[in-house]
């Protein structure tokens, strides 16, 4: 193992981790401040990605295609939000659990019966089509390396949002106590919906860039669903360094796992059953973290009681 | 009588009369969708334990329902091969005797819920939800990567396993089998329903506090719940792999966990006969609405969305009423 397919693969885990947390971001915030499980969430990753592949075809311009996702996921959010989620706020979770259980089906079959059940794809932007030269002699694709600098960027955005502005004291307001923030004077029906459609943008937003890298096709976005969810579980459901800094493992435990797992195994094994073990094993890794910590920290590493 | 009885009643007995009028005018495609609404009633009835009676959220029993169906799987595989499979430190060999079969999926299915419930119950709400979720997802992508078994491609049965006395090729015999098998599945959680336990049980969901001071310790009796629940719904998936004759890892995946809680909020929560009336409205939409558009999951999702939102006991809680059933608060 030399050190330059290393650092390429800690490369890879952070720019995947860095589009987990754009993900995990809305969920937690979604759950933090409301205490709605959406999963759903998935499915607005799904529709930015088709929204942008949609544009991009129609206008050749990345830059339009990621504002169509932004805007589409967006949009839909704040439809489902004031069709079918504010209905939810005061179920208890098997309810929600259920009901946008129920909405993935609806959004994945109608995207089906829109776009068809065949792939779209969506080209990384002429820009940042090439690799950069990076220290060691590491040669590395652009657009993955932009990737994570959006992330960190949209991170550090949505950190200032949350502590420096009257909207993101509004939104720590509403996770510590609604009542009494409504009994201010904040309409809190538009501070839910608002709340819901910035997770929803984040997760459209995330589904675009990752449009460009994999196949924009229905079903795409349970998988990120559920590793989200294991991030935020992992990082304390409501925090949103929690969901950072469980972005960030997630994305290094499973992209270093595949590496590592086959040649630590290779190393007293026959190389056959060496890979199958450890590509069997890495595959349930960042499960198996998350079993690990839930039961030393029940509650996940920034989460409270 | 109640109306839920009657219910019940008429239930049990449209399920018996159904492929008996179709064994009569031959048509074995509808003695198979029976079998189906049996088997997947049986997965229903072991969550409903859990999530009905002890209010347990879990998002992972596909988990079981893989692991009885892969427990099949490999049997049959392994006589199938004439492999036995293991030769040290004793010989163990394949079989395709069901009721070996069912025990080892019974017997794999209740450690593994010991295993993953004494961790998963030491969390509560979303952290529950998600942990049982995590666990059918290991399960999930370790058949996918694990070669021995057919990993992504599954396994297949090519002939179907046998049972005593039985010709279990003929459709109606394997319906006769799987029906007994769900009426003992009713009996058992009912008794246990009626039980001490089960009243505990039912008490720790609805006031853990009380439990608690009464000195009645909630995480085993959750625990309990959680193992027999888990087996139920392991041996309904042994059961399941024999009428396809076929396991994949689909068997574990998440959507699997979200089709068996759709057949017990269907059916209406904490009702016994939830999951059979969920598991027989959601086999009769798939072919209704399914012949009529390629797209019926839409019909489907919007049926869910209505169920959840304004029906909240379900297809039972609305032919009998709310009172009655330790509705699901």
């Amino acid at each position: 193992m030399d050190l330059v397919l290393l650092i390429e693969q800690l490369l890879n885990g952070l720019q995947f981790g860095v589009m987990l947390f754009l993900m995990a971001a809305g969920l937690t915030l979604i759950f933090g401040v409301m205490g709605l499980i959406n999963l759903a969430h998935g499915s607005l990753y799904m529709v930015g990605a088709f929204a942008a592949a949609a544009v991009a075809s129609a206008t050749g311009s990345f830059t339009l295609a990621l504002i169509a996702s932004l805007a589409a996921a967006a949009i839909a959010g704040v439809i489902v939000e004031m069709v079918v989620i504010r209905r939810l706020y005061d179920r208890d979770h098997l309810d929600q659990v259920l009901a946008t259980f129920a909405l993935i089906l609806i959004f994945s079959e109608g995207t089906r019966w829109v776009f068809g059940s065949f792939p779209l794809y969506l080209d990384v932007p002429s820009a940042l089509s090439g690799a950069v030269d990076l220290p060691f002699g590491i040669s590395y694709p652009a657009y993955r390396l932009a990737i994570i600098g959006i992330g960190f960027v949209v991170a550090f955005g949505l950190f200032l949002l949350i502590t420096r502005t009257r909207i993101g004291m509004r939104i720590r307001a509403g996770e510590s106590d609604r009542e009494m923030i409504a009994a201010l004077g904040v309409n809190i029906a538009v501070l839910y919906t608002a709340v819901f459609a910035l997770g929803a943008a984040l997760a459209g937003f995330a589904g675009a860039l990752v449009g460009a890298i994999q196949s924009v096709q229905v079903g795409m976005g349970e998988p990120v669903l559920i590793l989200a969810f294991v991030t935020i579980v992992i990082g304390g459901i409501g925090s949103i360094r929690g969901a950072f800094v469980g972005a960030l493992l997630v994305g290094l435990t499973d992209t270093m796992g595949r590496v590592l797992l086959p040649v630590l195994f290779g190393a007293f094994m026959n190389p056959s059953a060496a890979t199958s073990i450890g590509s069997a094993l890495a595959s349930m890794s960042i499960y198996i973290l998350m079993a690990a910590i839930l039961l030393f920290k029940p509650t996940g590493l920034y989460g409270s009681a | 009588m109640r109306r839920e009885t009657l219910i019940n009643t008429v239930l049990t007995l449209g399920l018996l009369a159904v492929p008996l009028a179709a064994w009569a005018m031959d048509e074995p495609y509808t003695i198979t969708l029976a079998t189906k609404v049996v088997i997947l009633a049986l997965a229903g009835v072991g969550l409903n334990l859990a999530l009905g009676l002890g209010g347990l959220v879990s998002l992972g029993h596909a988990m079981f329902f893989g692991i009885g169906g892969y427990a099949a799987g490999i049997l049959a595989s392994h006589a199938q091969s004439y492999d036995p499979i293991m030769e040290w430190p004793f010989l163990i060999e394949g079989t395709q005797s069901m009721p070996v079969i069912w025990l080892l999926a019974i017997v794999v299915s209740a450690l593994v819920a010991l295993a993953t419930g004494a961790l998963s119950l030491r969390t509560s709400g979303v952290y529950f939800i998600m942990i049982t979720l995590a666990f059918g997802q290991m399960f999930y992508y370790f058949t996918i990567s694990w070669p021995a078994y057919g990993g992504e491609d599954g396994l297949s049965i090519y002939v179907r396993d046998r049972f005593p006395g039985l010709n279990t090729l003929d459709p109606m015999h394997f319906f006769g089998l799987c029906f007994a098998l769900l009426m003992l599945g009713l009996f058992i959680v009912a008794r246990i329903s009626r039980s001490g336990f089960g009243l505990a049980l039912n008490a720790a969901r609805q006031n853990e506090a009380r439990v608690r001071a009464v000195g009645i310790e909630p995480y085993r009796l959750r625990l309990i719940a959680f193992v027999i629940s888990g087996a139920i719904t392991g041996l309904a998936g042994a059961l399941y792999a024999d009428l396809n004759r076929f396991v994949s890892p689909v068997m574990f995946s998440w959507q699997t966990s979200g089709e068996i809680m759709i057949f017990v909020i269907l059916g209406g929560v904490a009702r016994l006969f939830g999951p059979v009336a969920g598991a027989a409205l959601f086999i009769i939409l798939e072919e209704v609405l399914g012949g009529v558009s390629d797209y019926w999951h839409i019909y489907l999702g919007a049926l869910l969305l209505i169920v959840v939102l304004f029906a909240r006991g379900g297809l039972i809680g609305l032919l009998a009423g709310r009172n009655g059933g330790g509705g699901h608060d």
